[in-house]
């Protein structure tokens, strides 16, 4: 149980991507001060698209390609920073511990 | 304030990505020195977390929505540079995967949103400590002030590089985008604080353990 505290946060997280179709559809503080001072027209699209804009690809219901999104993007952050994280503190250790540098 | 591509001239995006390069570089090293196994997961938890909670725009006021930025949340748990690590591997991900923030414009998305973000909180969170060190509340207070301020700093820092881009004239811009933030700001704080709370409620001791402070020195 003590050890698996983050198996709980991450369902939070999940829980929290299962809610996202909620979320206002309304423009972004950024996207309205540049709709209001007339220069939103400058924005340019991404040369390519892969779940441009948290909607999942090839899902007709929008709730659901929002919902599975954001499901794919939290565990897909959790797994990237934990990862980034485990490469750094290992890297770390090897450098400043010369009997775990020997072990490969 | 996900600044997308065409707003920004070569060198004001130039000059962030080579700060938030050289951010991120630094931050590599001094994690690597002070984080420990057990702060793993804390790290991957907060990098979901700020990702699922940026997805849920809030409604405020006039036709405007804002979002959870969490560079606050995640400094104030690991300290500003574990926290620019996080705030980096959200944006390269928002960026790459789900087209929000423009690929020229990611190293001033990760400029604003990262390293001022992260500094900003995490000082001012400090600052409140030092001022009320015995308030049993001062981890909230000083959540709340932290990430208002972090809000306010990095959106104008978003707009100074929209005024020297050309975009829009400092004096239209900066008003502007400091206003809306203000008011996100306050959702910024109360979010950080419900996190931190229920943090302190279930476990208190992710508060406590050495942090990846600036002076590269566990505390």
């Amino acid at each position: 149980m003590k050890s698996k505290w983050w198996l709980v946060a991450l369902g939070v997280c999940l829980l929290v991507a299962v809610f996202s179709p909620l979320a206002s559809s309304s423009p972004d503080g950024l996207e309205k001060v540049a709709e209001n001072k007339g220069f939103l027209e400058l924005a340019g699209n991404s040369p390519f698209q892969i779940i441009a804009d948290y909607v999942f690809p090839g899902i007709q219901n929008e709730a659901l390609a929002t919902m599975v999104a954001g499901i794919i993007g939290t565990l897909l952050l959790f797994g990237i920073a934990y990862g980034v994280a485990w490469l750094i503190v290992t890297a770390g250790k090897k450098k400043t511990n010369p009997s775990i540098s020997r072990v490969e | 304030m996900h600044i997308p591509d065409g707003f920004l001239n070569v060198g004001t995006a130039a000059a962030t990505g080579v700060i938030s390069a050289g951010g991120i570089a630094n931050a590599v090293r001094v994690t690597g020195k002070q984080l420990k196994e057990k702060q793993v997961p804390i790290m991957g938890v907060l990098a979901a977390f700020i990702f699922a909670a940026q997805m849920l725009n809030f409604p405020i006021a006039g036709g405007t929505s804002g979002h959870f930025m969490g560079a606050a949340l995640a400094a104030i748990i690991l300290g500003p540079w574990a926290g620019l690590l996080i705030m980096s591997c959200v944006l390269i991900a928002q960026c790459l995967i789900f087209q929000d923030g423009g690929l020229v414009a990611l190293g001033a998305n990760i400029f604003n949103m990262g390293v001022v973000g992260c500094f900003a909180s995490y000082y001012v969170y400090k600052l409140v400590l030092t001022i009320i060190p015995k308030a049993s509340n001062n981890k909230l207070v000083g959540g709340f002030i932290g990430s208002w301020v972090a809000i306010v700093l990095a959106s104008s820092a978003c707009a100074v590089e929209l005024a020297v881009s050309g975009a829009s004239p400092i004096g239209v811009v900066f008003p502007a985008m400091a206003g809306v933030h203000a008011l996100i700001g306050i959702v910024e704080g109360l979010i950080t604080v419900a996190v931190l709370g229920a943090i302190k409620a279930t476990r208190a001791d992710l508060l406590e353990p050495a942090k990846i402070n600036t002076e590269g020195v566990v505390k």
